[in-house]
């Protein structure tokens, strides 16, 4: 009723205005675009809650067999006549660890054996008997009870990480099998697999009658080809065993009436492939281990419980290693530390300052300006070029050593500059007029105003700045790589500002390009160790925005 | 003449001599030609305008007149807008404001502020007061301070009120007692000259009240200058009322004549609520 008076003309009253068709249905369309508009949003942010979930759950999937070492205990007798009380870290720790390990097997005595036993034990034992000796000297002459580490392939395989045998045939190579499986050629005889073949024997592969001397393989070959008519490579091949031609060759010779005939012959499978057809899997031993003999060590091992897994404090009291089940962060953390504290001090007061002025001080001029859009420009450039910046200035202009935490400090502290100016005006801005008129008003100076007013109130907004840039600077690896920060550290005794060092990010690079198997859990497990500073560090900022909150 | 100025009227009658001891006084303010300009744009156009001493002169005017901004002409705070350019003569005291000699800094210690709204620092109470004289150099110990800043609060009135809780922040206060508190800090510098900008504008009548008495408290002994758009207000406070109109001082005399007898169209309109 209402669209007739509506669509008459001149009769769109006020009232019914808000009754048509065409009104409810622009409200209907309304709230479908709010709803819509919320939808968007959450499903954005249920999208970035699974990504961070599948990111975070990786990690820890991965990382979190490298917070736990699998030892081994030692009895070891310190010898007061092979160690030197005055000298502790002389003596042959390598050798005293290893005979320590060697009465766990009595029975191995061959120096060849005892070499390939030795290799068990990580290779950083004797450090770690070394260090307990030089930490405990009144204990020389005693019997001590110390844990070691093993080496990496068995702390992975105690840890289940990496498996004792692996596939000895690739995908490629079951699917080239399954051809003949399709086929329905195999056959099992006394507990041995077979292809059963049509081979021709050819005359011509028969020189002059002679079948002692006839190439009987090229007969089998061109038999076996015929199931793989349209196989690119001749990876086939390997399927059969390397004695085929002499099971043809024995027919033959029985009955040399044979040769123009063709004749069915059971082709017997080489090693892996007759596995794989008899019990449909085929396993080797897991090359990163030399033989049985070490899984049979190792379980023997296991079996007497001398293997116990323990908190890998080492990843966070060692220093970096080549090897995985030693290797540790504290190398990374205080380099980390250093150039960050450098960082801290130049960005801080330099930051603070500039922003300052710009806020308070300065003419609004062209000049101004022109800095002003500079610097909300820098906050964009991408890190890689702050690295070569200081490449170019620091270390080839200004000749400062390479790798040191100064050079990382100052190349970080460029990059975080703007990030805390632009915080530290925003935060200015915040503070209400009134305050500053307060100030005013009773008679203080304009950086009276500044410093009892102004910056306090502001402290907590430029401070939250400086953490998230910091944080920033925390996680950036590309200027490090630059300028060199990524040395191999193995000891953090003589670390300084300007000792080289390597930070986390780049100890994490240098982790994950490593081929040993443990770096690849470590390297997750630095990753979370850096993710969860960045986390605390976050946490204060927001702490100290919300109390900037609470204070107005 | 409508109800509404009757009752000024009738108010002023009952006040008594307003008039009579306000002509008394010598001048504590001068001012001649004072022009100000925001840029380009002009907002005071050779304003004249005499403050008498130990009494309260009140400027009224419509919205964007130019009160605010006359009022920050006598303290210098303009100086805090960049680009807002005052040219003419002020004095206080007989001396230019704009003396290349005279330090703004004592300037504002000798005439102190009070704004529209409760502006009190994010301190305690006490630090609130104390910040002043401190920074002035006025107390020579810290009993002096303590001293300064109680009496401060006492002639504030608002020393009963917040007496054990003055190291607590003076934002915890209500609308009105930051608004005293902000007057405390104001007298804490020994002004001579106080100057208020819409000092009730937030306030309920209550608290309103209480900031009247104090301003007639205050001004036996301080020269008040305070802007207000209520016309009530002027007329209960003010010894002296200026009319500012579009940057122009229109009409400048005693409060009572002002009220009951202008001389100017636009200050009866004004006043009787035509315009505004
Ligand atoms: N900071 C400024 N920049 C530019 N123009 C300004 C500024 N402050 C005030 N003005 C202008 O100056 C004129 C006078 O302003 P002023 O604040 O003195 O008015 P007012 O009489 O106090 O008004 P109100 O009663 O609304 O407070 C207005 O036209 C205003 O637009
Ligand atoms: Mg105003």
């Amino acid at each position: 009723m209402s669209d007739a008076i509506a669509q008459a003309p001149g009769a769109r009253t006020r009232e019914n205005y808000w009754r048509t068709n065409a009104a409810k249905r622009r409200v209907r369309r309304r709230y479908a675009a709010d709803r819509r508009l919320q939808y968007y949003g959450l499903g954005s942010i249920g999208l970035a809650i699974v990504l961070l979930g599948i990111l975070f759950s990786s990690l820890i999937f991965s990382g979190y067999v490298a917070f736990f070492t699998t030892k081994i205990g030692l009895t070891i007798y310190l010898d007061p006549n092979v160690i030197d009380k005055a000298n502790p870290g002389a003596a042959n720790y390598r050798k005293m660890a290893r005979n320590a390990f060697f009465t766990y097997f009595p029975e191995v005595t061959s120096p060849m054996e005892r070499r390939q036993l030795g290799k068990s034990l990580s290779s950083g034992a004797p450090y770690v008997v070394r260090n307990y000796v030089i930490a405990h000297p009144e204990e020389i002459g005693d019997l001590v009870d110390i844990k070691v580490p093993l080496s990496d392939p068995f702390d992975q395989l105690s840890k289940g990480v990496i498996p004792r045998e692996i596939d000895a045939l690739s995908g490629d190579r079951v699917a080239l099998f399954n051809v003949l499986k399709r086929r329905g050629v195999l056959h099992v005889e006394n507990d041995k697999a077979y292809v059963k073949a049509d081979v021709y024997i050819n005359p011509g592969d028969v020189p002059e009658g002679d079948v002692e001397a006839a190439d009987y393989q090229r007969m089998v070959d061109e038999a076996f080809r015929t199931f793989y008519m349209r196989a690119h490579s001749r990876a086939y091949e390997e399927i059969l065993s390397q004695d085929v031609a002499s099971a043809v060759k024995a027919r033959v010779l029985a009955d040399p009436a044979l040769v123009g005939k063709t004749i069915q012959v059971n082709l017997p499978l080489s090693k892996h492939y007759d596995n794989l057809a008899r019990t449909g899997e085929a396993k080797v031993l897991n090359p990163r281990f030399s033989s049985e003999k070490d899984l049979q060590w190792f379980d023997s091992l296991k079996k007497r419980g001398l293997l116990t897994t323990h908190f890998t404090w080492e990843l966070f009291f060692n220093a970096d290693s080549r090897f995985p089940e030693l290797a540790g962060l504290s190398g990374a953390l205080t380099g980390s530390f250093l150039a960050l504290l450098v960082c801290f001090l130049l960005s801080f007061p330099i930051g603070i300052a500039t922003a300052v002025y710009l806020e308070e001080f300065a003419p609004k001029t062209r000049w101004t300006d022109f800095i002003e859009v500079n610097i909300n420009n820098l906050a964009a450039v991408p890190s890689v070029v702050f690295g070569l910046l200081g490449l170019a200035v620091f270390l080839n202009v200004f000749g400062l050593p390479r790798s040191v935490p100064l050079v990382g400090g100052m190349v970080l502290a460029l990059m975080t500059l703007p990030t805390i100016i632009v915080a530290t005006r925003a935060a200015l801005k915040a503070v209400p007029p009134s305050i500053r008129e307060g100030g005013y008003g009773v008679g203080a100076s304009k950086h009276q105003v500044m410093l009892h007013h102004v910056l306090p109130l502001a402290l907590p907004g430029i401070l939250t700045g400086t953490i998230i840039g910091l944080a920033q600077a925390l996680g950036e690896t590309a200027p490090l790589l630059l300028i060199g920060m990524n040395a191999f550290i193995p000891s953090i005794e003589n670390m300084g500002l300007l000792q080289p060092a390597m930070a986390l990010p780049t100890q994490i690079f240098s982790w994950a390009d490593s081929p040993e198997r443990g770096f690849v859990s470590r390297t997750s497990a630095a990753i979370l160790i850096l993710l969860s500073f960045l986390i605390i560090m976050n946490a204060i900022a927001v702490y100290l925005r919300q109390r900037v909150e609470r204070k107005w | 003449m409508n109800d509404q100025s009757k009752a000024f009227t009738m108010e002023m009658d009952k006040s008594g001599s307003v008039a009579s001891d306000t002509v008394m006084n010598p001048h504590k303010v001068t001012s001649r030609k004072v022009s100000v300009f925001y840029g380009l744009k002009q907002a005071l156009f050779d304003i004249d305008l005499d403050i008498p001493d130990r009494a309260v002169m009140a400027l009224i005017g419509p919205s964007g007149c130019g009160k605010s901004t006359f009022l920050r002409c006598l303290n210098r705070m303009n100086d805090t807008i960049p680009d807002c350019r005052v040219t003419g003569e002020i004095k206080v005291d007989g001396r230019d404001v704009h003396d290349p000699d005279l330090d703004v800094v004592e300037l504002r210690g000798r005439v102190g502020m009070v704004f529209q709204k409760p502006n009190p620092f994010p301190k305690s109470i006490f630090e609130n007061i104390a910040y002043g004289p401190r920074i002035h150099g006025l107390a020579r110990s810290k009993s002096d301070l303590e001293e300064i800043v109680i009496s401060s609060l006492e002639k504030a009135g608002l020393l009963s009120e917040v007496k054990d809780r003055i190291h607590e922040p003076g934002t915890g206060l209500s609308g009105g007692q930051q608004q005293r508190l902000c007057i405390a800090r104001a007298i804490a510098v020994n002004p001579e000259l106080i100057l208020m900008d819409e000092p009730c504008s937030a306030l309920d009548p209550i608290a309103t009240a209480k900031v009247e008495e104090l301003i007639d408290e205050l001004k036996k002994n301080y020269c008040i200058v305070i802007v207000t758009h209520s016309m009530q207000q002027a007329a209960r406070v003010s010894q002296r009322t200026a009319f500012f109109h579009l940057g122009i001082l229109v009409e400048e005399g005693s409060t009572a004549d002002i009220f009951t007898n202008p001389t100017d169209k636009r200050t009866q309109d004004y006043i009787t609520g035509r315009f505004g």
